[in-house]
């Protein structure tokens, strides 16, 4: 017999399936509430495993420096473009620099880092914890007295933590100077003039607001990949889904607390 | 009498409707080897996960050395678990760490054993199970399954631990490989002295491992006696079960 509360006609019931569905999203919001609770808690208190802690952040950070780079420099460029072709509506063409400058750093190096990174690097732990669990590395762990969320998620969440501001930074300049070429070499800009204005024009806080996303993309993207990698189903059709779910979370919830962020920096006047 | 290393108490675990273990009573005395044999789906892995405290019972008690460690956690969750091995159904070895790393993860991560000599007594645990030094380097993707087994072998008794538990320890071996794989648990845990619970379905592992077999059907132990007895029980289940016949109580997991 079926359990589905069903109407006359025959169709489930349309508030027994929206009852349910909501049911299951914030039960599902509670359990990565408590996981996060739990991922911060092993990771702010010792024991420390730092060898894993280093190898997440070689693994997260540097290897993630080429993509970051490379997306860096073409967002910067097609950024300028933009402008320029904007601005040159109102003649306000001499612009540009200090656009550039103010979306790279308060906005777009940080998004298109924690986007890239949503893919590369929690999409990559989802998988890696997925498989492990599966293969029952992660029960092993428990029964050599070592908790997965000291020796798994507490390193991978801090190396995150770590290394995103260094690739943000990195993405910043890269992607000024992806504007700096384009505006040089396509639309005529003098050099060291586009880049006294740049100078003049970005003060500490832009640079700030976009390391301070930084730091929480980084705990996003780290606690969405073990999360998701930690409830893995067995078999490559559930660690390939939790890899996915992981990455569309991440991005997500990047876009997401990035709003709320920047909504808070403007009410702070920051 | 002795008092058991381990005693499971009226256990009972369900997922959702679905009642996988309905009361399950054993114990296993220091020193005693204690298979449980049991078909497929018939509860052994949840079984072995609750005594292990890998997931908590619906009901029931887990007593460890007489101390009640059904909903234990931290540091007694911890002392019971250093005194525990485990030789997990896959190897359950961690891919990204070399074969003596592995048998030695615990020395280095809970027991804060220094590396260097963390390493030598690896080498030394790995000998115990007919593996040469020339393996300690490898990762586990690089070596045969039976010798995954074996690596993981190692790396439950190298802490010396009082009880061990053995998850299906032939399974995917061919019969050489498991019957070597046999005899060096019998070997190594009678040097140890410690008490084992193995759960398993090939008869051949059972008859040489255990003092001991139990048999799980549907959520309950419905027959345990000595390991000599176990082809003539006169127990319809178990006689179905040892001789592998299709025809019986008990319906294939088709």
């Amino acid at each position: 017999m079926s359990n589905v509360s069903t109407h006359k006609s025959g169709f489930p019931n349309p508030l027994r399936w929206i009852g349910a569905s909501l049911l299951g999203f914030f039960a599902e919001i509670g359990r990565l509430c408590i996981f996060a609770g739990r991922v911060k808690f092993a990771a702010f208190t010792p024991r420390w495993f730092l060898g894993e802690i280093w190898r997440q952040m070689i693994r997260i950070g540097f290897y993630s420096f080429p993509v970051v780079g490379l997306s860096a420099v073409f967002i910067g460029a097609a950024l300028a473009l933009n402008i320029y072709e904007g601005g040159s509506r109102y003649g306000a063409e001499q612009f540009v620099p200090s656009i550039v400058v103010l979306g790279i750093t308060r906005e777009l190096g940080a998004v298109i880092t924690g986007l890239m990174l949503a893919g590369r690097v929690s999409a990559g732990i989802s998988a890696e914890i997925g498989a492990m669990r599966v293969t029952e590395q992660i029960d092993a762990l428990e029964t050599l007295s070592a908790s997965p969320y000291r020796y798994l998620y507490a390193p991978r969440f801090l190396a995150a933590l770590v290394t995103l501001p260094v690739l943000v930074a990195a993405a910043d300049i890269i992607g000024v100077m992806g504007g700096w070429l384009v505006s040089v070499y396509s639309l005529g800009f003098d050099s060291t003039v586009y880049l006294r204005n740049t100078l003049d024009f970005v003060t500490r806080n832009d640079i700030i607001v976009g390391l301070v996303k930084a730091v929480v993309f980084g705990g996003v993207i780290a606690i969405m990949g073990c999360y998701q990698g930690d409830r893995s189903k067995a078999g490559a059709t559930g660690v390939g889904r939790a890899a996915t779910l992981s990455m569309v979370g991440a991005a997500v919830l990047v876009l997401a607390t990035n709003f709320v962020l920047s909504n808070l920096f403007v009410e702070i006047g920051l | 009498m002795t008092q058991p290393i381990l005693k499971l108490e009226g256990i009972e675990k369900s997922f959702g409707r679905n009642d996988v273990l309905r009361g399950v009573d054993l114990d296993v005395a220091p020193g005693q080897s204690l298979v449980v044999i049991g078909g497929s789906g018939s509860g052994k892995s949840v079984l072995l996960k609750v005594a292990l405290g890998l997931m908590t019972p619906t009901g029931g008690k887990v007593l460890f050395d007489g101390q009640d460690v059904t909903n234990s956690t931290g540091k007694t969750r911890e002392s019971m678990r250093a005194r525990i091995g485990m030789l997990f159904q896959s190897g359950a070895l961690f891919d990204s760490l070399t074969v003596w790393e592995n048998v030695a993860f615990r020395l280095i991560n809970a027991d804060g054993v220094k590396r260097s000599d963390a390493k030598e007594r690896a080498i030394a645990t790995l000998k115990k199970v007919r593996l040469g030094a020339d393996v300690a380097g490898l990762y586990p993707a690089e070596i045969s399954g039976g010798m995954q087994k074996r690596v993981s072998l190692a790396r439950s008794i190298i802490s010396e631990p009082d009880l061990i538990f053995f998850d299906e320890p032939t399974t995917g071996l061919d019969p050489i490989t498991a019957d070597a794989i046999n005899d060096l648990i019998v070997e190594q845990v009678r040097g140890l002295g410690a008490a084992t619970v193995t759960i398993t379905h090939d008869m051949s592992s059972a008859r040489k491992i255990a003092d001991e077999v139990a048999m799980l059907f549907e959520g309950r132990i419905i027959w345990r006696g000595p390991a000599s007895e176990v082809d003539h029980s006169g127990h319809d289940h178990v006689d179905q079960f040892v001789h592998g016949r299709a025809e019986g109580p008990i319906q294939p997991a088709l």
